[in-house]
Parts: C-alpha cells; structure tokens; sequence
C-alpha cells in the first residue's frame, strides 16, 4: 500500500467534504437572496455583512434546537432515513473529477478521490440508495403527510431515474467509457458534449431537477398541500440532514452537469496558454467552480420562475416524453455513429 | 486507471459521511434542550387532533411504477456494457440493440395501451 498516495486521498476527501458542506450552506443563502432579487425583496440581512453570516446562525440554531421523536414513530427507522439520505449525498463527490493534478517536486497531487472506470455507474447506484432515506424517513414518521411526500418522492425518483440512465447511454457511444476523468478528457478544447448531445443534455437536466427534487418537481414537499412532505415530524439536525442534503445534491448535480455535458475543467484555449502545471490545475478548478456555480444559480433561477407541476402532469412528461424522447436520442445517436461517421 | 486504492478511498471517504453524521447525532442529543409532553409527541396533523396512524393502505399506482421501474431499470443496465463497447460491436452491434429496443417499446406500447401509465 502506497501510504503518501492514502494520504493525499484522505486530505482530498476531507476538502471536499468541508467544500460540500460550505457550498450547501451558502447555497440556502444564495436561494434567498436570489428568490428576493426576483421578487423585488431585500432578503437575509441582519446577520453580518449583506446577511452573509445568516448560514453559520441557521446551523447553530440547527443543532440548538430540541430533537423531537414523535411517540408513533419507529424510533431506529426515524434516525435511519435522514442518516442515509445526507451520507449518500456526501457520498457522490468521490468520483468527480474537480481539476487537473498539481505537481510539488515528482509528486503528483490528483483531485479526484477515485478515479474507478465504473463511476457513472457508482454514482447511479449510490444516489439510489438516497432515495431509501427519503422513503424510510417518511414512512417510519407515522404521519400522513410524510407519508404522502415519500410516497411521491420515491415515485418521482424511480420514474425520472430511466430517461436519466437513457440519456447518459446516448453519451457513453461517444465516450465508450464510464469514468468521468475519460468524459471530461475527451471534451478537451471545444469538444463539449452539449454539442453533440443536446436533446441527451435537455432530458438529463431536466431528470435532474426531479432527481433532486428541486421546483418545478418539488411535489414531494409541495408546502401548501403536504406541509413539509417527508420530513414534515423532523426537527433539530435531523430536519438539517434532509435540507442539507438536498443542497449537495444539487452542488452535485451542477458539479455533474458540468463535467458530463460543459467539459468540466476544460475551456477553451486552456492548453493553447502553455502555462506550467501548477497554475493550469489552479485555473482549471476555478473553471469547474464557475459553471458549477452557474448551474446552482440556474436551478434557482428556475425555482423561482416556474409554477409546479400537477403530479399526474409530473408522471406523464416522466413516463410518455422524456422516455420515449431518450430512446430516440439513443436510436439517432446510434445510427449516426454507425452510418455517418 | 482503477485499483485497490481508488476502493480504499472511497471506504475513507464512507467513513468521513458516517463519522460525520454520528458526531452530529450525539452532538444534538446533548446541545438541545429536552422537555417533551405527550401533546408535543403527537403526530402532527396541522392542529387538529390527529386521527388513527399512518399505516394505511395507498394507490396501487405507486406499486404499478415501482413494477413498471424495475423492468424498465433492468433494461437500461442491459445497455451500459452495450454502448461502452459500441464502436467494437460495429453494425451487429447497432442491429442486435435496435432489435432489443424495438422489443422494448412493444412492451411499453402494450402498457401505455393497457392504461397502466394513466393517473387521474
């Protein structure tokens, strides 16, 4: 065992999750005060400069507020649920790619955790285990509305987890390769996916926003029918655990995006400069910071535009367009790279 | 390339979340306070008296897609390896999936016409 190699990995692992956490909390921020720009308000303003400590004071009254287990609920299930959902989340970052590897001396400092050649697969397979700490939180609840809001949720989730899979197999015919360092390599210069995928990219943002269950999808937690949905009996940090994970889902999701369908690190013109290594990693995090950062705001943007969707409406666009629109895109996808190119 | 110490980091990165989250849940077992009631322990049901639990039954729609989702699902995995080796495969390669598609949506023709995907 290679230790320097471990060691990097663990210093790695640990920004990254200390990144997650403070993106998602900044992101809560970000959400108000872009929701208040677009509804002509001022938003959080009292705590600190232009309320930018608002995020530490919700977390600390997170973790002072009283922990409430409701007398019904299954006692072991109810921690259970909000555990898996944000662990999960925390989970997914292993695989992304967040730069080019810096160099001291000889040594070479990767930013990614892991580059595993299954990783579309890996985070597949992880964020569904997400979806049981949403459907176990609901139902160990006891409550009609959480239970509703699983319901819905995990619904949703499966449902928009097929076009999802579907667009990403549209994209694997180009890159023959599941790992996301391959993807994010292959769309060197001006190479983006988007370009080439645009119908696959169009069905897999907006499986995104389901997956996450950001507005127009947020069906599971629609406040004015359903309370909070799943984690309507949850308070204390265990209510912060579902918020929170949330958030890093969608960090995750724009991180994804990025990578998948924008060239990740890449812009273009990068490799033209000529710069040395260590500056070009330095640039090529920042790229990748900024368009994640331009998809959170997109999501946003998008929250706070958008009226929701009625769930019979939700489960139709899920089952009847964007299903057969990605095997389409798979069917094109394939005849062009078999007959044309 | 993967190897062992790409699994290795992933196990540390598992239990950065599950350390994470269990100094969070013995943190707010202590920094809290505690004064529960029997009213508080209720469930809540927007003020009024909560009625009965919530351990009743549900649409069947949601068993129907959950079904519907596994085949679907399975479908999709069949196709991973697939399109990872696509440009090995060639035209078999292109035929061979066009057929199983096309199979694929005989089925889901055969729901949709079935009403199995109608909510109302």
């Amino acid at each position: 065992m290679d230790w320097t190699l471990l060691i990097d990995k663990t210093i790695l692992i640990l920004i990254v999750f200390l990144i997650s956490l403070g993106v998602a909390a900044y992101a809560t921020y970000g959400e108000r005060k872009i929701a208040a720009i677009l509804q002509d308000r001022i938003g959080p303003d009292r705590a600190g400069p232009f309320g930018l400590l608002q995020p530490l004071a919700d977390g600390v009254k997170f973790f002072l507020k009283e922990d409430i287990t409701p007398a019904a609920a299954d006692k072991f299930l109810f921690i259970l649920g909000p555990s898996l959902f944000i662990a999960t989340a925390l989970m997914t970052s292993a695989v992304i790619p967040w730069g080019q590897s810096f160099f001291f001396g000889e040594h070479e400092f990767s930013l990614q955790v892991a580059d595993l050649n299954v990783g579309i697969l890996y985070i597949l397979a992880v964020v569904s285990i997400g979806g049981y700490g949403i459907m176990i939180g609901g139902w160990a609840s006891n409550n009609k509305f959480a239970l509703l809001g699983a319901l819905r949720a995990s619904s949703q989730m499966i449902s928009y987890e097929i076009p999802l899979g579907m667009s990403l197999v549209a994209l694997l015919l180009y890159s023959n390769s599941l790992s996301l360092r391959d993807i994010v390599d292959m769309q060197q210069g001006f190479h983006w996916n988007v370009f080439y995928q645009p119908l696959g990219f169009l069905i897999f943002l907006i499986c995104a926003f389901a997956e996450c269950n950001r507005a127009p999808f947020d069906l599971p937690e629609s406040e004015s029918e359903l309370i909070g949905g799943y984690h309507t009996e949850y308070s204390s940090m265990k209510l912060g655990f579902f918020l929170f994970a949330e958030y890093i889902n969608m960090f995750i999701s724009a991180a994804l995006i990025s990578c998948l369908f924008f060239g990740g690190y890449h812009f273009p013109g990068l490799d033209s400069l000529d710069l040395a290594p260590n500056l070009a990693a330095m640039i090529s995090v920042i790229v990748l910071f900024s368009k994640i950062i331009f998809f959170i705001f997109f999501f946003m943007w998008v929250r706070w535009t958008l009226p929701r969707f009625r769930y019979d409406q939700l489960m139709r666009i899920g089952w009847k367009v964007l299903i057969p629109l990605s095997i389409v895109n798979v069917l094109i996808t394939g005849a062009w790279l078999t007959f044309v190119k | 390339m993967s190897n062992s110490i790409d699994y290795v980091a992933i196990l540390i990165q598992f239990s950065v979340a599950v350390g994470f989250v269990g100094v969070t849940l013995l943190t707010i077992r202590f920094a809290g306070p505690r004064r529960l009631t029997s009213d508080k322990l209720q469930s809540w049901e927007s003020g009024i008296e909560s009625v009965g639990n919530a351990r009743f039954p549900f649409s069947i729609k949601y068993f129907l897609t959950a079904i519907l989702f596994v085949m679907f699902d399975v479908e999709v995995i069949f196709m991973y390896p697939w399109a990872v080796n696509f440009k090995s495969l060639g035209m078999i390669g292109f035929v061979e999936m066009f057929l199983f598609i096309g199979t694929l949506l005989l089925g889901f023709g055969y729901i949709i016409k079935k009403g199995g995907l109608t909510w109302d």
